[in-house]
Formats: C-alpha cells, sequence, structure tokens
C-alpha cells in the first residue's frame, strides 16, 4: 500500500512533514541533533546537581534523605512521558504505516524502561527511611511497577518477531493499550489512598515546596529530558541502518563512512 | 550550603547509602545505556562494512 501512495505522488509534491518521516532524510538530522541535546542534558545536569547538592538545604522533617526528589521525580515523570511517546509514534506508525515511526518507538522503549526502573530504585531508596520499608503494594507503587512490565513487554514481543513491520504492529497494539496504565499512575494518589504522597508540583497551584528545590527538580528533569532524546535518536539511527541495510543509500552511506 | 566537610558530605546526614544509592545506581545505568548504545552503532557499521565488502567481490 505504501509503495502504491509513493508512485503515485512524486517526492516535491508529497506534504512537507512526510519528507522526515523518511529514514533516509531523518538519519542525518537525527545526527546533527544529538551533540546539542547530549551537550544541554551535561549542563542542566551539573546546574542540577549543584542546587541538589549545595544549594537546595537541609528538610526540616526528613534531613538529608529528602535529596533524593531531585532524580526521583524527574525519573518517574520521563518514566510516564517516554512511554506517551512510544504510543503516540507506535500509533501513528499503526495508522500511516510509515516506516519510521515504528522505529521510534522501538528506540525509546529500552529508555523508558531505564527511567522506570531509576524511578522505582530511588522509590525504594527513598522509602526505606522515610516510611520504613523498601516497598508497599499501593496503588502508585503497583501501576509504576506495571508500567516497567509494559515497557518489558514490548520490547520482549518486538524481539520475538523476526519481521520487523509485523514486530512494529504488534508492538503498537500493546503499547496503545498499555497506555490506559499511564493516568492511572498519575491520579493514582488521588483516586486511592496511598502511602506515596500527592503531587509536590501541580499545573493549577504553585509548588508545595521552596523554590530551590524546586529549581533543583526541574533542572534535572531537564537533563532527562534532554539526555532522553540524545540517546533515543542515537539509538534511533542504528535502528535505522539495521532495517535498511539492504538499501542503496545505506550502501552509499557504508562506503562514505569508510 | 549544608557541608562543612567532605565526611559531611558523604555521610549524607546519617542517609549517605539512600542518597548516594539512588544517584549513583542512576549516573551508573545512564553511562550503561551510552555504552550500550554505542556498541550498538560500532556493531552496526562493522556488519554495514562486511555486507559492502561482500557486495564488492560479487560484482
Amino acid at each position: 500500500m505504501r509503495t502504491t501512495t509513493e508512485l503515485a505522488l512524486p517526492p516535491q509534491r508529497r506534504w512537507n512533514i512526510f519528507r522526515f518521516a523518511s529514514p533516509q532524510t531523518f538519519y542525518p538530522l537525527a545526527g546533527k541533533m544529538i551533540p546539542y541535546f547530549g551537550v544541554a542534558a551535561a549542563i542542566f545536569g551539573v546546574m542540577g546537581l549543584y542546587v541538589a547538592f549545595f544549594v537546595a538545604p537541609t528538610d526540616a522533617q526528613q534531613g538529608e534523605s529528602y535529596r533524593i526528589i531531585f532524580v526521583h521525580v524527574g525519573a518517574a515523570w520521563m518514566s510516564m512521558f517516554i512511554y506517551v511517546v512510544m504510543a503516540c509514534w507506535a500509533g501513528l506508525g499503526l495508522a500511516l504505516n510509515t516506516r519510521l515511526s515504528g522505529m521510534m518507538a522501538t528506540a525509546l522503549a529500552p529508555t523508558g524502561a531505564l527511567f522506570t526502573f531509576i524511578a522505582l530504585w530511588t522509590g525504594a531508596l527513598w522509602g526505606k527511611p522515610t516510611w520504613g520499608t523498601w516497598w508497599v503494594w499501593d496503588a502508585r507503587l503497583t501501576s509504576e511497577l506495571i508500567l516497567l512490565f509494559l515497557y518489558f513487554g514490548f520490547i520482549a514481543l518486538q524481539a520475538s518477531i523476526e519481521d520487523p513491520r509485523r514486530a512494529d504492529r504488534a508492538g503498537a497494539i500493546l503499547a496503545l493499550v498499555g497506555v490506559v496504565n499511564v493516568p492511572i499512575i498519575y491520579f493514582s494518589v488521588k483516586w486511592w489512598n496511598t502511602l506515596h504522597q500527592g503531587a509536590s508540583v501541580s499545573l493549577t497551584k504553585a509548588p508545595s515546596m521552596a523554590v530551590t528545590m524546586f529549581t533543583g527538580m526541574i533542572l534535572i528533569a531537564l537533563a532527562f529530558w534532554m539526555y532522553a532524546i540524545a540517546v533515543v535518536l542515537a539509538r534511533v539511527r542504528s535502528i535505522i541502518l539495521e532495517r535498511e541495510r539492504a538499501s542503496e543509500w545505506v550502501g552509499a552511506y557504508t562506503r562514505s563512512a569508510g | 550550603m549544608s557541608w562543612q566537610s567532605w565526611d559531611q558530605f558523604v555521610a549524607m546526614g546519617g542517609y549517605g547509602l539512600y542518597v548516594w544509592g539512588s544517584y549513583l545506581v542512576t549516573l551508573g545505568l545512564i553511562a550503561a545505556e551510552v555504552v550500550l548504545v554505542a556498541k550498538r552503532r560500532h556493531n552496526v557499521m562493522r556488519q554495514l562494512r562486511s555486507f559492502a565488502r561482500a557486495e564488492s567481490r560479487r560484482t
């Protein structure tokens, strides 16, 4: 189906945004963007760590243990955000059958799983001194653990199907069904009576925390965000080459890269 | 600044294990991901080069 549309429309008459939906066009663009996002991640990271350890004061109730918040909250945000982005790409691939969409979804999954693990790990290390336990089966923690399993399921499912286009479609369905878990994670602290505290930051009211704490959290979250973009772009470049290795342009690229 | 000495900084008011356990594992995992992505890239390029060599021998 895709090939017929391609044959029917000459390249210059195709809708502009689809130009970057072609792996061949996206590949060099991604390569150019990686250093910028990598440098931004490093700058935000250093600034964030500086605020987290040298500017933010000791917490009156939790002492120094609260400093885990800076990495915990950013990682938890990323774990949900990356899942939504992954599901969007997967859905786009399913609807429009564009090759790049599936590759983006595949490239996002490991980084999403990484941030989910970090959120759970730092949560456990924070829970022990503040709640007295590493883990409880409350709604927030359980739904976040389900998110980790959704990522693992997506990765395992795609790895088990040899044909990449079929793997994309199967993964897309799993990703789209699983997206229902994201609002459950986000609102779990409101809907259920959880041991986990409510949101420290919300869009509707001023953050319930000191400005320096908030700044540190945002800086590290930004660092994670920039890092995720850089590493996913780097991964998708490898995926593009793997999947398009038989094509003319990859052959030419290999010869030019030496 | 809350620290008077390096030892105080490492101790984190008695929560050193939890705080450093969080930050070091996070940094370690990110470093591991960067290494894995770089390795994947390296492997793909090696494969493509051998593929291209085989191709040029055939023609």
